[in-house]
């Protein structure tokens, strides 16, 4: 059965089935245990589990995303939860220099079987160290598995795949997705990285989106296709690995593409992706592919400037029409 | 203390014999192969124990099987002494397909995962919270062993120094922190890089039971060590060891170490850890000059074989590293 429930919902979901069923996975992180976590995600699991596996850590992001490693080198299955991922920037020697070169640097015989869970983007006023779009700094390092859920039924499957596979992972998710709603199967539910999702058909425009530009993507979708516009959204689930395929499928149907990325514009995974599409399908295109992405700054405090600082609706909109003005039968010419 | 009790903590012949072979087979290990470095045989970088062999001589023979080492840049007395293969260290330094990490890691990460080696680390200080982990898995998984960090006084002024010895406090991990104050953080004074040098201080500052020793004291190490893991065995950990010592060279084999002033050197060499070890064993067990020269050939001639074995194993093939190009 199929029930609707919220995102964070989903992940403890996740985190419970897979603690019942692993006696070596445990999560640790600030205010975690008896607060339950910032987003509730962990509520309830310390009564379930016991302080043992379920940990509060003092603000100490470096130390605990190292012991996390290095339980992980050790043969447990440590979740690290990370209150924003602006914090997890004090950490990054861990996860770059030894969670993501480990398993190369042993010729293979060490693995890093980690996850680090943390949330990101702008939220209603945060600013600029609480607000931050970071998938890039971690996709441009080789060894690192970077997944960034949408919707409640990914973040769960996802999850449970993260905790049944070797290598480190970087679980992306978004302060605005929490409290958001979708379908989710009951019981098993395991996604496998680097398969792509379709969150809505089309035949005229492939809109990549991930995290919380998908939801923007998907009302974007909704006012094109009042046009008559029919606009594919493309949801990568996990950026590294990247579904190329499924990228490349979606562009032969259209011929047309639009990227959206909350992340600022400027060394981006957009940028990537869209390298990888002038390259392996650039006879496909019909257009020059657009991206969407935010302003290459800080996130300021002022809300308005918030707004202004990363992709909204109508830029997704005004960026889908763009791609079709190379078209004669082009309906948003105007 | 009464005599009986003296007696029993008297060190066996063995205990002895096996520091002093330790010891010895660091110092080859480090002497030959530096002549190895010279040749152009060993490429990239290499970071002589030699001086500090004491440390991890001693803590090593405290520990047991199911015990995890975490180590250090200058990492290859932590191996040896952990009981490693020395044909597949030489092979490592050699690039060679045959060695620790198929030639993929080199000198810094050597590192043995299923016989509890977490591994070499190029960066100072990131042993620490790694180890930390591995005592942290222990305590999930609920077994007893105890886990040590090899770090330095240099790792020692990183940030994470204090963050994961205090996560390792108050989750009463069985941890022990070894620092091996050798006074340089590459060419930096320890007295210049903090206004106390006395680096055990510092766990006491958190609640860690902490002590100093004499690093260049095989024998004094390892009883201190044995105290700490029997604590740590009844949850008691974690302890912090300061073992002070000195190189006898500079940071790696091209820095001359001019840096280093020769009378605290020759103090230091006058207490050579080698040394030590070989007279403990000869005073302790009236063992005569002609074992110990056995001994000696023996673990030459281990050196020289593992030589012969890395030259003559084949490098790793660029269709090989496919597969990791795949995945990652």
């Amino acid at each position: 059965m199929t029930r609707e429930i919220m995102y964070r919902d989903a992940l403890r979901e996740a985190i419970d089935e897979e603690m019942a069923a692993n006696p070596l996975v445990f999560i640790i992180g600030e205010g975690i245990a008896e607060r339950g976590g910032s987003y509730k995600v962990t509520e309830g699991l310390l009564g379930k589990y016991g302080p043992k596996r379920v940990r509060d850590t003092p603000i100490a992001e470096a130390g605990m995303i190292g012991v996390g490693v290095g339980a992980a080198i050790a043969g447990a299955r440590p979740i690290v939860e990370i209150l924003y991922v602006d914090f997890a920037m004090l950490g990054m020697d861990m996860l770059v220099n030894q969670a993501a070169k480990f398993r190369l640097m042993t010729g293979g015989n060490g693995r890093v079987p980690f996850i680090m869970r943390t949330q990101g983007g702008t939220g209603g006023g945060v600013a600029a160290q609480h607000s931050q779009s970071l998938e890039a700094m971690f996709y441009h390092v080789p060894g690192l598995k970077v997944v960034i859920p949408s919707q409640p039924a990914d973040a769960k499957g996802l999850l449970k795949y993260a905790l049944r596979q070797q290598d480190p992972v970087i679980f992306l998710e978004h302060k605005h997705l929490y409290m958001t709603k979708g379908p989710v199967p009951e019981g098993e539910l395991v996604i496998e990285f680097g398969k792509a999702d379709i969150k809505r058909p089309g035949k005229d425009v492939t809109i990549i989106a991930w995290s919380n530009m998908v939801p923007r993507a998907l009302e974007a979708a909704a006012k094109l296709a009042e046009e008559g516009i029919e606009a594919e959204v493309l949801d990568p689930r996990t950026l590294v690995p990247l579904d190329k395929e499924a990228i490349l499928a979606s562009v032969a149907k259209t011929n047309r593409v639009v990227i959206v990325q909350e992340a600022v514009r400027r060394g981006g995974v957009a940028s990537d992706i869209c390298s990888i599409i002038q390259e392996e399908a650039f006879y496909s295109l019909d257009a020059p592919v657009e991206i969407v992405a935010g302003l290459n700054i800080p996130v300021p405090f002022n809300l308005e400037l918030e707004k202004a600082s990363v992709p909204q609706v109508p830029d997704i909109i005004a960026a889908a029409r763009r791609t079709l003005h190379l078209q004669p039968r082009a309906l948003a010419a105007q | 203390m009464p005599a009986s009790a003296k007696r029993a903590n008297a060190p066996s012949a063995e205990l002895l014999e096996k520091l002093f072979r330790t010891a010895y087979k660091i110092r080859v290990f480090e002497t030959e192969g530096i002549k190895l470095y010279r040749q152009g045989l060993i490429r990239g970088y290499f970071h002589p124990y030699l001086g500090q062999e004491g440390i991890a001589t001693g803590v090593c023979a405290a520990l047991s099987e199911g015990d995890i080492i975490a180590s250090t840049h200058r990492g290859h007395g932590h191996c040896i002494a952990w009981g490693a293969d020395v044909k597949k260290m030489v092979a490592e330094l050699l690039q060679k397909e045959s060695g620790y990490c198929r030639g993929y890691g080199g000198s810094m990460h050597i590192a043995d995962i299923s016989k509890g080696n977490l591994g070499a680390n190029g960066i100072v200080g990131a042993g620490t919270p790694l180890g930390v982990g591995a005592a942290l898995a222990n305590q999930i998984k609920g077994n007893d062993a105890v886990t040590v960090t090899f770090s330095s006084d240099g790792g020692s002024n990183n940030g994470t120094f204090l963050e994961s010895l205090n996560l390792a406090a108050i989750w009463n991990l069985s941890y022990v922190l070894v620092i091996e104050n050798n006074h340089y953080a590459v060419s930096t004074r320890i007295e210049d890089s903090t206004r106390e040098p006395d680096l055990y201080k510092r766990g006491l500052a958190i609640g860690v039971e902490s002590h100093q020793v004499d690093g260049n004291d095989p024998l004094a190490v390892y009883h201190l060590m044995r105290d700490a893991v029997q604590k740590c065995r009844e949850g008691k950990g974690p302890i912090l060891i300061e073992a002070k010592t000195f190189r006898h060279m500079g940071h790696h084999v091209n820095d001359p170490g001019k840096y280093m002033p020769e009378k605290e050197l020759a103090h230091y060499k006058e207490r050579d850890p080698v040394d030590r070890a070989r007279n403990a064993l000869t005073e302790m067990t009236g063992i005569d000059k002609s074992q110990i020269d056995a001994i000696e050939e023996a673990i030459r001639k281990e050196f020289d074989d593992a030589v012969e074995f890395s030259k003559a194993s084949r490098e790793i093939t660029l269709a090989e590293f496919q597969q990791f190009i795949d995945s990652y």
